[in-house]
């Protein structure tokens, strides 16, 4: 039985007339309006609009011409552009910028009919796992606010986990909708690169950038994803395939109720399971192993050997893309520029050392300094040639089993201010996540347990390219089995 | 002079004739209100990509094809990294690594050299920048983004040009080329084909000088000039004991002279990298065919096949092949005609092109078309009107005053050739001028000449002079 305020639940709910779409809007700004003081887990509210949009639903509904997900509040991450609303990706240097169109992603959630209350907050230009880098101030996470929600796409968990809004769009570069799903105690898949087009997703890194759904079941992720996959000829690298119909591949009863997961090959890789990992988290994860096990999966040892390096490749690759990336912010056509300057050159320089933060700096000198003559070949030739080894060992592995599986995170959230002074020390929190976007696959981070401080643990799933219906119905027998998803933070769960 | 030897390469930029921009859908129409032709990619919103234009990809496997280059089965876009106001990305999308057109020649007619071949690296796309504008705002520079992300190929040869005359016939040659397969409209005033020259001078036999780049040559007398000074100041800085800097340098048309924009050592880091937003550019066999199926007969071919197919001199075959117009109009004209092509050739170097020139008019624009000209061109041949007639028929036809025919009989410029009236015409003049007839039989040869002079003013030029002359030999009894 679903929570009653899923996004699959509250689409019964509307159907029935039990609810209108404007009243689940007005519950949802309350509770923002109550929780935000605390959380920080939205940079913008628009109210007017939700409420505009809100009763659109409603009209849509009452004609019968209604989306599929019509009158659902959902939340956008910052970075994302939303015509008409700020769109400021964490960052002074985009304080004071309205988005002028939708993303692709953004656009079809409006077409779904959901109701856009918010953008979420966000390290800054989603460099981050912590989203303490955002310009509008730290993120806190609602099972414990002493603690990090993770990042980047902090808020967008922050405002799920909380049960502020029931689903949220995220991005992932390195692990950023993943790593703070797990968190947060929710749920959260980053697609298959090319799956969900880039076009008004603000670029990090471009080769890696992944838009993704958040919410608290896989069933409503599932929703989500039907609503943000497809083809779109403005994103170059966005993969002309056939739409599939993720919700419905996870209707209907399993072939064996009993063992819904029988004929399932877990592949468990020897380089996830090792030193470094806090216990409580390795724990839950063999819990939910165990359980994966009883449900009729099997799980066999796989290698990736290469993987060991995908933190140094990460750190090159993504650095050298955002370095020529984020140069568009040079104050010339739109966002900060200094007040007063001498010249062009100190124009760029104010304009961009006032708009950019600590951890933005770092990685355009990063990546500048990879991609400089005489470098280039050391660094970012070798890091896409060992890309290039850990794609092959991930094809290897899915050759011998249907999902890989491992934690999420090595550690659960953090203390606020713990590792935000030691870059390598948060940069290794990505250590299980970056892989997936270094290869393109899509892999999804769902709740599998507590640390004994009561600190949700995430369980991480891969699949092959466009396996997402794999990785959902997976995640799906998983939650019918089990209830870590239903579980909520500290005086959460009073439903709207 | 003599014991220098002068090395050039030609950089040319010529952009690609599509209708809209290389990543985007904006507009590339030339002379736009400031920022009215860029669009959300163009000027680097947050969150816009950028999609490739199959037309230029398109006109760039055209140009590989007709000078028998390499079409690379796959290329990459990188992004050249630089910041400047009108470059709105912070980079350049170009091609570095792998361009798509690799390798091919050009054939040209050196002054001293006679018939050489220039080779060609390659051939690359590539996006132009916008444009500052340092002139209309005080203490200000405006930015105008509507040729940001206008498609370029950029064409470059290897260093196989001699003399700045060389290096203007290559250009020409390459120009004429551009424009005959329809990929580039050739306006140098507005941009579309300017040139940087790559010139170093070295003692004959010597190995390569250092070399200097002069930038953005949009003119074919800018090119000459400017590369002849380089020459120049080359030369007499090393026989004055200098060195040359590699440097880029400017030419100023006003000073007629280059100046040093920038030296190799304050030479930018671009920091290439293959374009994340763009996947390879990938030709197939079936691509190129369709596109080779497409082009048209070339130049060279076409000239070659001028000299055999309308037993044309050389000169005449090159002339007429400067562009597809001209040749276009010339087989045109030769069909309608029916007679001898040379005759057509002849008109169309001659009167047409004068006509041309003289009322400034494009031949595809021409007051008088190939059938109206051939229209012309039979009434000489069967003898209605002479040739010197015939060019007042043509003017009048280029006035737009009807077709040769009409003109003929509105003007009365038949020609006569009725004996009768042709022997009464010659009789008039020897009663008329003995004095002239009596210089004759006193053996003063000119004496005839002038008699036909005469003949022929009186018939106001009609009488058909071949007949003039035998009437007039046999009346003084020759």
């Amino acid at each position: 039985m679903a929570p009653p305020d899923t996004i699959a639940a509250l689409l019964q709910r509307l159907d029935a007339r039990e609810v209108s779409a404007v009243e689940l809007t007005r519950a949802a700004l309350d509770r923002i309006a109550e929780a935000n003081g605390t959380l920080n887990a939205f940079v913008t509210v628009d109210e007017t609009g939700a409420l505009v949009q809100a009763q659109a639903a409603d009209a849509a509904r009452a004609k019968g011409t209604a989306g599929p997900l019509a009158g659902i509040p959902i939340a956008h991450k910052d970075v994302l552009m939303t015509a008409g609303l700020p769109t400021t990706c964490g960052s002074r240097m985009l304080a004071n910028f309205v988005a002028p169109y939708d993303a692709f992603v953004v656009e079809g959630l409006r077409r779904a009919g959901t109701v856009l209350v918010g953008k979420t907050n966000m390290d800054e230009f989603a460099m981050g796992s912590s989203t303490e880098s955002s310009y509008f101030g730290p993120v806190r996470n609602p099972w414990d606010p002493e603690r990090v929600p993770g990042g980047s796409s902090g808020g967008s968990a922050a405002a799920v986990a909380a049960r502020l809004v029931a689903g949220a769009t995220g991005t992932d570069t390195g692990g950023s909708i993943r790593q703070p799903a797990a968190l947060t105690g929710i749920c959260g898949l980053k697609p298959t690169y090319g799956l969900c087009s880039r076009y008004g997703l603000v670029a990090f890194a471009s080769s890696l950038d992944t838009p993704g759904p958040f919410a608290r079941t896989a069933e409503d992720c599932a929703l989500l994803l039907d609503a943000m996959a497809g083809h779109d000829p403005r994103d170059s690298t966005s993969i002309d395939r056939p739409k599939e119909d993720y919700r419905r591949s996870l209707a209907g009863p399993p072939a064996d109720p009993a063992r819904p997961l029988a004929g399932l090959r877990i592949g468990l890789p020897e380089q996830y399971f090792g030193d470094g990992i806090d216990g409580d988290v390795a724990a839950a994860v063999d819990g939910a192993l165990d359980a994966l096990r009883r449900l009729g999966a099997t799980t066999v040892p796989v290698s990736l050997p290469a993987v060991r390096l995908s933190i140094p490749v990460y750190y090159v690759i993504a650095p050298a893309e955002a370095s020529s990336n984020l140069s568009r912010f040079d104050g010339v056509r739109y966002g900060h520029r200094a007040a007063a300057y001498d010249d062009l050159g100190d124009m760029y320089r104010k304009s961009r050392a006032e708009g950019f933060g600590a951890e933005v700096k770092r990685r355009i000198l990063v990546g500048t300094y990879v991609l400089s003559h005489g470098y280039y070949d050391a660094y970012y030739l070798k890091a896409q040639q060992v890309r290039r080894l850990i794609a092959e060992d991930f094809r290897r592995a899915l050759g011998a089993c249907d999902v890989i599986a491992g934690p999420t995170s090595p550690t659960p959230a953090f203390r606020l201010g713990d590792k935000s002074d030691d870059p390598v020390e948060m940069y290794l929190n990505d250590i299980f996540t970056v892989a997936a976007n270094l290869t393109g696959l899509p892999a999804m981070s769902i709740p599998c347990g507590f640390t004994r401080g009561g600190l949700p643990v995430g369980l991480q799933l891969h699949a092959d390219h466009f396996g997402e219906a794999r990785l959902l119905e997976v995640a799906h027998r998983y939650q019918q089995a089990t209830d870590w998803h239903l579980r909520a933070p500290p005086g959460v769960g009073r439903h709207g | 002079m003599g014991e220098w030897e002068v090395v050039i390469g030609l950089e040319t930029h010529a952009q690609l004739s599509t209708a809209s921009k290389i990543f985007s859908g904006a507009s590339t129409a030339f002379g736009a209100a400031p920022n009215t032709q860029a669009s959300a990619v163009d000027i680097a919103l947050p969150g816009v990509l950028p999609v490739l234009n199959r037309g230029a990809v398109e006109r760039a496997i055209r140009f590989g094809l007709a000078v028998g280059a390499t079409i690379a089965p796959r290329s990459v876009f990188a992004r050249k990294n630089y910041f400047y106001p009108d470059l709105p990305k912070g980079y350049q999308i170009s091609q570095f690594e792998i361009p798509v057109v690799q390798g091919g020649e050009i054939l040209i007619v050196s002054p001293t050299r006679g018939e050489i071949v220039v080779r060609l690296t390659r051939a690359h796309l590539e996006e132009d920048a916008g444009k500052s504008l340092h002139e209309d705002f005080h203490g200000m520079t405006g930015i105008d983004l509507n040729r940001a992300g206008t498609p370029l190929l950029e064409i470059v040869s290897e260093p196989d040009l001699r003399s700045a005359a060389e290096a203007v016939a290559y250009a020409k040659v390459l120009h004429g080329l551009v424009r005959w397969i329809g990929i580039c409209d050739g306006n140098m005033q507005e941009g579309s084909f300017r040139c940087d020259a790559n010139v170093s001078v070295r003692r004959r036999g010597a190995p390569l000088g250092t070399r200097c780049e002069i930038k953005n040559l949009n003119s074919f007398r800018f090119i000459e000039r400017a590369i002849e000074f380089e020459v120049r100041r080359q030369v007499e800085l090393i026989e004055d004991g200098g060195t040359v800097r590699q440097e880029t340098r400017l030419y100023d048309p006003e000073r007629n002279q280059t100046r040093a924009m920038r030296s190799k050592e304050d030479a930018q880091d671009y920091r290439y990298f293959p374009d994340p937003d763009l996947p390879p550019l990938v030709i197939d066999r079936a691509w190129m065919d369709r596109v080779a199926a497409d082009l048209p007969e070339l130049p060279a071919a076409m000239k070659a096949r001028f000299e055999t197919q309308y037993a044309l001199p050389a000169y005449d075959a090159t002339m007429l092949t400067q562009s597809r117009e001209m040749a276009g109009y010339f087989e045109d004209a030769v069909g309608s005609f029916g007679g001898e092509a040379k005759i057509v050739a002849n008109w169309m170097l001659g009167e047409v092109s004068a006509a041309l020139n003289r009322t400034e008019v494009d031949i595809g624009a021409a007051p008088v078309g190939p059938p109206e000209l051939a229209g012309l061109l039979k009434r000489v041949a069967d003898g209605t009107i002479s040739t010197k007639i015939a060019k007042e028929v043509f003017d009048a036809m280029w006035t737009g005053e009807g077709v040769a025919d009409e003109i003929i009989a509105k003007r009365g410029l038949r020609q006569i050739s009725d004996e009768g009236a042709i022997e009464k015409l010659v009789d008039d003049v020897l009663a008329a001028n003995s004095a002239i007839v009596a210089e004759f039989r006193a053996g003063k040869e000119k004496a005839f000449n002038s008699l036909v002079g005469k003949a022929m003013a009186a018939s106001k030029g009609k009488a058909n002079p071949a007949q003039v002359n035998a009437v007039l030999k046999r009346r003084l009894g020759g």
